[in-house]
């Protein structure tokens, strides 16, 4: 290691060469406070709130940005003197002077990185008065909900949009004072090529971006006498649901969560893994169905609804690639209206199904055409983890006393295949251990395990490929997270660079533990924990420890076969499962 | 082209270039703007007409007394005549009666004192000039890349490139202590300095900040427009000195002939093989790229100004990096404005030691160009060694302050800079002594005020330019310049406390510090600036509601001296708002609480009896 | 100043689409390309409308939202024709001082357009601009890049009758 000596309040350190300020006191144990600043994605260095003040070759102490300001041999750093704490100070009582400070009701409360920062400094939240900018609450989204009036123009959602996902549907228009984030010629969100990925949400320290909120819907279902209200988890919900209620970033919370919605009053409460294994099964049939058949190919996944929105406005060349399996949130919704609601003699009119997902581009799936097999809609409200989280503190519920219970029969069911689908690769493993059955004709010794397309050294740059040989059939595979990836894997394959069979796009990066749904964690956390990781681990650890492995052991889905639709993609479980696409265009 | 042939074309353009009589118009933007293309025309048809053979009609840059645009001036016999204020028609007469008649017109002439002034060199505004980056302006005909090498040219980039290494260059350079002429008057040759590792093996680019910005100053689109080729030349010495083989030139918009006359220039170079590949049979190669600005002044701003190019909104990165390690599409760049690079030829040619001695002693190296706006008798671009005092400017090169006003103050820098108050007339200007008065050269803008200006509303009008331009991208400048203007605001309505005063100060203090580039660094300067010097202005304004200065609507009355008033009814009549009330030869009262302070009782009154308080 | 939407009705023409094209090409694989781009398209069309910036985006593979960002961020560019008399006025410190503000107001009073907009019957535009180099002729104005300097506010009405 190139070290670098450096002085921080006083005391020496030897730090990494290029550190920036703000890395360096970390490594000090000092949290230096940033607004704008997001690791690799939004360096700069515009909010200018981490301002220190260093020293170098002997020269008088000066103000620099500690996000951006890279640490040189034997420089002095103060990072709390007046001086810095009276600028910062000014910092947050400019930036409040042109924010609407209805905190006391705002989604972010508490959660705020203003509010945060302004109670420890100690704003006067008046201090500067004058003109404050005043903005139209843009609701035209199905998912997303943003409020102008809060942005403090950290650009952070902008470079979660543009940079990490290339897409740039937002971005700053006008400039000086009248700078504000927008859409083209100041369009609503619901208006524009968006895919509702929600990474914008969680990118944002304040509450100009957030889901829309569709609790009130669930609890006005279980109030009313005539539903029957049943919800069903994601397996990345039970994952993050815990940080919450200030669990650790990768704690397992799914007998609390069950418990915790049982208290809520749902009828039911049932595990998506189980609609994961049986979207494995469609999915890998029409897969093999497309090779032998001459069907058109690489067949792409079609589970995440923000990279199927992104597929039919970006790549609509591509909608015909898309496997035809609905997602396991839309599959659940439309196996309780039609299967289930027969087997319980229930009007499906009556039922009320609710998907818990870490996801906010489900808000949109759920009004998609072709979703309604039942002729009612398949899923009737789609509420994200941090919509769950809320709904359980509303309702008093002491969510860390809880001891914990297990999920509702009979679909309670899901294999770790399942489980592994809220990871960047898990869909493609969970395909690939069933697959490599049904060719070989025969159970596998031990459930197949494919490192190769999981997330690699910690990054979700680029995508990854692999191919597996399974008896005489040599299977070909792409993964990729994150839209910017997508649209490169996609490029190459237009290109002709990239010849495979089977394709496995998950709008998020890193997957869906990295959803636009979870739990709200601040920058100081995002930019030093790997939160991807974290929370995978507790899903391929479900995996490890779960009785069964692969999709075809789930007894609850052969059942599902058995009793209703005879045999994968078989002409009911296509009435039922499958659905369509829309060439939307930008 | 090769050495020995520039020599050839050089004294062939000499010889062409030579006439028994020569006449120039000048045909910068100012020049064009005061009607010189008909004067041009008119001088080219009498000399057509007159079927004379030895008289040469060319049109040249601007000389720098715009406000005595058109210039035409005439050598005949060695002797030089400046005639100003020219038109079509006065210009036939100084074909007919000077050129063809022998006879001089003194109307024509600019006068000191009422005198006459054949020669614009004889004047006082010019005596105290040295020319050096303007030194072909209002002299060649920029549109001829002959006359510029009539002039020396190009043979600065032919001397570095067939006798010296890319470190003399820098070394001549730094030794000539040549700063930074845009604003921040960095050491120029310690900048290459900084981007001349690895020549060779890594791209490196050369840039131009030919976006001159700041109100009031236009000494680079004078350049640009009398001598672009000057430009050119410098940023290929600068290429060879730190190892690029790319530049880029970034123009503002608003200076159409600017940018024409640097395409035609680089159109010329580029015919010549002075720009391209293997120059001067050297193997050095040179492109040059035009970009252009559209209306953002922050893109003065270095690392905006690049971040401009790249094809983007020109917000401004941190530094570092510098652009010496990552500049222009993240390659190591350097950037100096049009009139540093202008400085460099004749660096080259004539060495660092005669530039070191062109400055007042004790000052920074070699000349300045300022341009000399607001109340003064003489408006125009002045170069002048560094050190010569305000009270030469003002007094002397600027003849003063117009109708009999007393100089109030000086501000220099733009809206980056500060002002000067009548009591530091003396000192002599160059980076450090503005720096230590609270000021900055910045680039070379210099408006003079009168007593009949008010500094608190000269701080809110660059205020309010800075923040009008603020790209919006950091919270103090964003937020913090818009606060400052608020509060300006207040007091000039008549509505500010001495808290606010103190809110002001405390708050410009912060954006200066905090700011993320350049412009909301300085940005708080005139309000700093005229508080320290003026701060009993800003008490009249919020203490005793008064606007000394007479500028303020808000804080101003108007009233009728009873003793003055005729009862003419005059007044009365012509008050828009009825404002004015009293009966025939009595004395007439106005409302305060109706009038609008529009100054039309004052102008209509002829007995003097309104006045203005 | 915030950039106002246009009301005027897109009237572009094959031709216009074609040079566009042309453009676009012309720098296909060229190092910042935006702003060239930009500002020729807005020599063809006059300005930058929703149509024109689609034709960019798509052929560029560049997010709209990044091209409208860049058009709203330079004063330069403008998402409203200009009106068939494209009157300036110079807010230079020279002009300033020498009373431009006040000739400004009188021509805006007198066409009856708001500063920064187009008349609505698409005749005349009013704009304020930065200082246009001509210091010595303050305070100066434009109109269709005929200069007037010296101005006075009781010569607007004189003026502006040639444009009628």
């Amino acid at each position: 290691m190139d070290a670098v000596n450096v002085k921080i309040n006083g005391k020496d350190y030897a730090v990494r060469k290029g550190m920036t300020v703000l890395e360096a006191a970390r490594e000090a144990k000092i949290d230096i406070p940033t607004l704008c600043y997001l690791k690799d994605i939004n360096e700069i260095g515009a909010c200018r709130l981490c301002l220190v003040e260093v020293s170098e070759g002997g020269k008088p102490y000066r103000m620099v940005t500690a996000c951006v300001y890279p640490v040189s041999e034997g420089m002095s750093i103060l990072t709390n003197t007046p001086k810095i704490n009276a600028a910062r100070k000014t910092n947050l009582e400019l930036i409040l002077s042109n924010h609407e400070k209805k905190c006391l009701t705002c989604v972010r409360s508490t959660t705020c990185e203003l509010q945060k920062l302004c109670n420890e400094y100690g704003v006067d939240e008046d201090y500067f008065g004058g003109e404050r900018k005043h903005y139209e609450l843009d609701t035209s989204s199905p998912a997303i909900i943003r409020d102008n009036n809060k942005c403090i123009l950290c650009r952070r959602c902008v470079a979660a949009c543009k940079t990490m996902q290339g897409i740039g549907v937002i971005g700053a228009n006008d400039r000086g004072f009248d700078t504000h984030i927008g859409c083209a010629f100041e369009k609503d969100l619901g208006d524009v090529s968006c895919v509702n990925c929600g990474q914008c949400i969680v990118a944002c320290p304040v509450g100009a971006l957030y889901e829309r909120d569709d609790t009130d819907k669930v609890r006005e279902a279980i109030a009313d006498p005539s539903k029957k209200v049943y919800i069903c988890t994601a397996p990345s919900v039970r994952a993050q649901i815990g940080e919450c209620f200030g669990y650790a970033p990768g704690t397992d919370c799914e007998p609390q969560m069950v418990e915790a919605l049982k208290m809520l009053g749902f009828d039911g409460v049932f595990d998506m893994n189980l609609t994961a294994d049986l979207t494995i099964i469609e999915e890998a049939n029409e897969l093999i169905g497309r090779i032998q058949n001459g069907g058109k190919l690489p067949m792409i996944t079609s589970c995440s609804p923000g990279w199927i929105k992104y597929c039919e406005h970006y790549f609509p060349d591509f909608t015909d690639n898309l496997s035809t399996c609905k997602s396991p949130q839309q599959m659940f919704g439309a196996v309780m209206k039609t299967y289930f609601a027969e087997k319980e003699g229930i009007d499906p009119k009556d039922i009320f199904f609710v998907s818990a997902i870490p996801c906010t581009a489900k808000k949109f799936e759920v009004g998609r055409d072709g979703q309604s097999a039942s002729g009612y809609p398949d899923v009737d409200v789609a509420i994200t983890t941090r919509e769950v989280g809320r709904m359980i503190q509303k309702a008093g519920i002491d969510f860390r006393a809880l001891k914990g219970t297990e999920f509702d029969k009979p679909f309670d069911i899901g294999s770790g295949a399942g489980a592994i689908f809220g990871a960047t690769g898990g869909v493609m493993e969970a395909a690939l251990r069933y697959a490599a059955e049904i060719i070989l004709g025969k159970p596998l010794e031990k459930p197949l395990e494919t490192p190769e397309v999981r997330r690699q050294n910690g990054s979700d740059e680029g995508y990854r490929t692999a191919s597996y040989k399974v008896g005489d059939m040599e299977v070909r595979v792409a993964v990729a997270s994150g839209t910017k990836n997508a649209k490169q894997l996609l490029k190459d394959v237009e290109a002709g660079k990239l010849d495979v069979h089977f394709i496995e796009i998950m709008c998020c990066p890193g997957g869906c533990v990295n959803g636009g749904g979870q739990p709200y964690q601040p920058a100081s956390v995002r930019n030093t924990v790997d939160l991807r990781a974290l929370r995978a681990a507790v899903l391929y650890n479900d995996d490890r420890n779960c009785d069964i492995r692969e999709s075809q052991k789930n007894a609850a889905v052969m059942k599902l076969y058995d009793e209703y639709f005879g045999k994968p993609n078989s002409h009911k479980a296509h009435e039922v499962l499958h659905t369509h696409y829309v060439k939307r265009g930008l | 082209m090769t050495t020995t042939e520039l020599n050839v074309a050089k004294a062939a353009a000499i010889e062409a270039g030579k006439a028994d009589v020569i006449v120039t118009v000048g045909m910068a933007t100012c020049g064009i703007a005061a009607g010189a293309a008909p004067v041009l025309e008119a001088m080219k048809k009498a000399v057509a007409e007159s079927g004379r053979t030895d008289i040469r009609v060319k049109q040249v840059g601007c000389i720098g007394i715009c406000q005595h645009e058109p210039v035409l001036e005439a050598y005949i016999g060695g002797e030089r005549f400046t005639y100003i204020n020219m038109t079509a028609e006065k210009a036939e007469r100084v074909f007919a009666e000077h050129i063809v008649g022998g006879q001089p017109i003194e109307e024509f002439m600019l006068k000191e004192k009422n005198i006459p002034v054949r020669n614009l060199m004889q004047t006082t505004f010019m005596k105290h000039q040295k020319r050096v980056a303007m030194r072909n302006c209002g002299n060649i005909d920029p549109e001829s890349i002959g006359e510029y090498i009539a002039s020396d040219g190009y043979a600065a980039l032919a001397k570095v490139l067939t006798s010296m290494t890319p470190d003399e260059v820098i070394s001549q350079v730094l030794d000539s202590g040549l700063r930074g002429r845009g604003g921040g008057g960095f050491p120029t040759g310690l900048k290459w300095k900084f981007a001349c590792s690895n020549r060779g093996q890594v791209k490196k680019y050369v840039a131009c900040n030919a976006d001159e910005g700041d109100p009031g100053a236009f000494m680079d689109r004078s350049v640009l427009e009398g001598d672009p080729h000057s430009v050119i030349e410098a940023m290929a010495i600068a290429g060879y000195a730190i190892g690029a083989d790319e530049g880029y030139i970034y123009v503002r918009a608003e200076y159409p002939t600017a940018i024409k006359r640097l395409e035609i220039a680089i159109d010329q170079a580029k015919k010549l093989g002075l720009l391209g590949n293997d120059i001067f049979g050297t193997g050095f190669n040179f492109d040059l790229k035009l970009r252009f600005g559209a209306g953002a002044f922050v893109c003065g701003e270095e690392t905006a100004l690049m971040t401009s190019i790249e094809g983007n909104r020109g917000e401004p990165r941190p530094r570092p990096p510098f652009p010496a390690v990552k500049g222009l599409f993240a390659q190591p760049t350097i950037l100096n404005n049009v009139e540093t690079y202008a400085n460099i030829a004749q660096i080259i040619l004539k060495g660092a030691d005669w530039y070191q001695s062109l400055q007042m002693p004790g000052c920074a190296a070699g000349t300045k160009v300022f341009a000399l706006t607001g109340k003064i008798t003489n408006t125009g671009l002045v170069e002048i060694p560094m050190g010569t005092t305000l009270r030469t400017i003002i007094e002397d090169i600027g003849g003063g302050v117009p109708n009999g006003k007393k100089f109030k103050a000086a501000q220099t820098g733009g809206p980056s800079g500060g002002c000067i108050p009548a009591s530091l007339i003396d000192t002599p200007i160059d980076y450090d002594n503005l720096a230590k008065i609270g000021s900055i050269i910045g680039s070379g803008g210099l408006i003079v005020m009168d007593e009949d200006t008010c500094m608190v509303d000269m701080a809110r009008f660059f205020l309010d330019f800075t923040v009008d331009e603020s790209c919006g991208k950091c919270t103090p400048c964003r937020v913090g310049t818009h606060r400052l203007l608020e509060i300006l605001d207040k007091i000039i309505a008549g509505n500010g406390t001495l808290e606010d005063l103190d809110r002001l100060e405390e708050l410009a203090t912060y954006v200066k510090s905090a700011s993320l580039c350049g412009l909301g660094q300085t940005a708080p300067n005139p309000v700093l600036s005229t508080l320290t010097r003026f701060r009993d202005e800003y008490v009249a304004h919020v203490v005793d509601k008064k606007c000394p200065a007479g500028v303020c609507k808000n804080l101003l009355r108007y009233r009728i001296l009873e003793d003055k008033c005729r009862g003419c009814t005059a007044c009365a009549r012509k008050c828009p708002v009825g404002a004015i009330s009293g009966t025939v030869k009595n004395p007439h009262r106005i409302d305060p609480s109706k009038c609008i302070k529009c100054g039309v009782c004052m102008a209509t009154c002829k007995f003097g009896a309104v006045v203005k308080e | 100043m915030k950039k106002k939407m246009t009301t005027v009705e897109f009237r572009g023409t094959p031709e216009q689409e074609a040079k566009l094209l042309e453009v676009i090409a012309k720098y296909d694989g060229v190092k910042g390309k935006m702003m060239p781009i930009l500002q020729e398209a807005q020599d063809i069309y006059g300005y930058l409308p929703i149509e024109v910036q689609k034709i960019i985006a798509e052929k560029t593979e560049t997010p709209l939202e990044e091209i409208y960002g860049i058009a709203t961020f330079y004063s330069q560019f403008k998402l409203n024709p200009n009106g068939e008399y494209s009157v300036a006025v110079c807010l230079g410190t020279a002009c300033y001082v020498k009373g431009s503000a006040g000739v400004l107001e009188e021509i805006s009073k007198e066409l009856g357009v708001e500063v920064g907009s187009t008349s609505s019957d698409g005749k005349y535009s009013l704009e304020a601009t930065r200082c246009i180099g001509a210091c010595g002729l303050a305070p100066v104005m434009t109109i269709n890049g005929d200069v007037y300097g010296r101005m006075t506010k009781d010569q607007v009405k004189g003026i502006l009758a040639k444009y009628r």
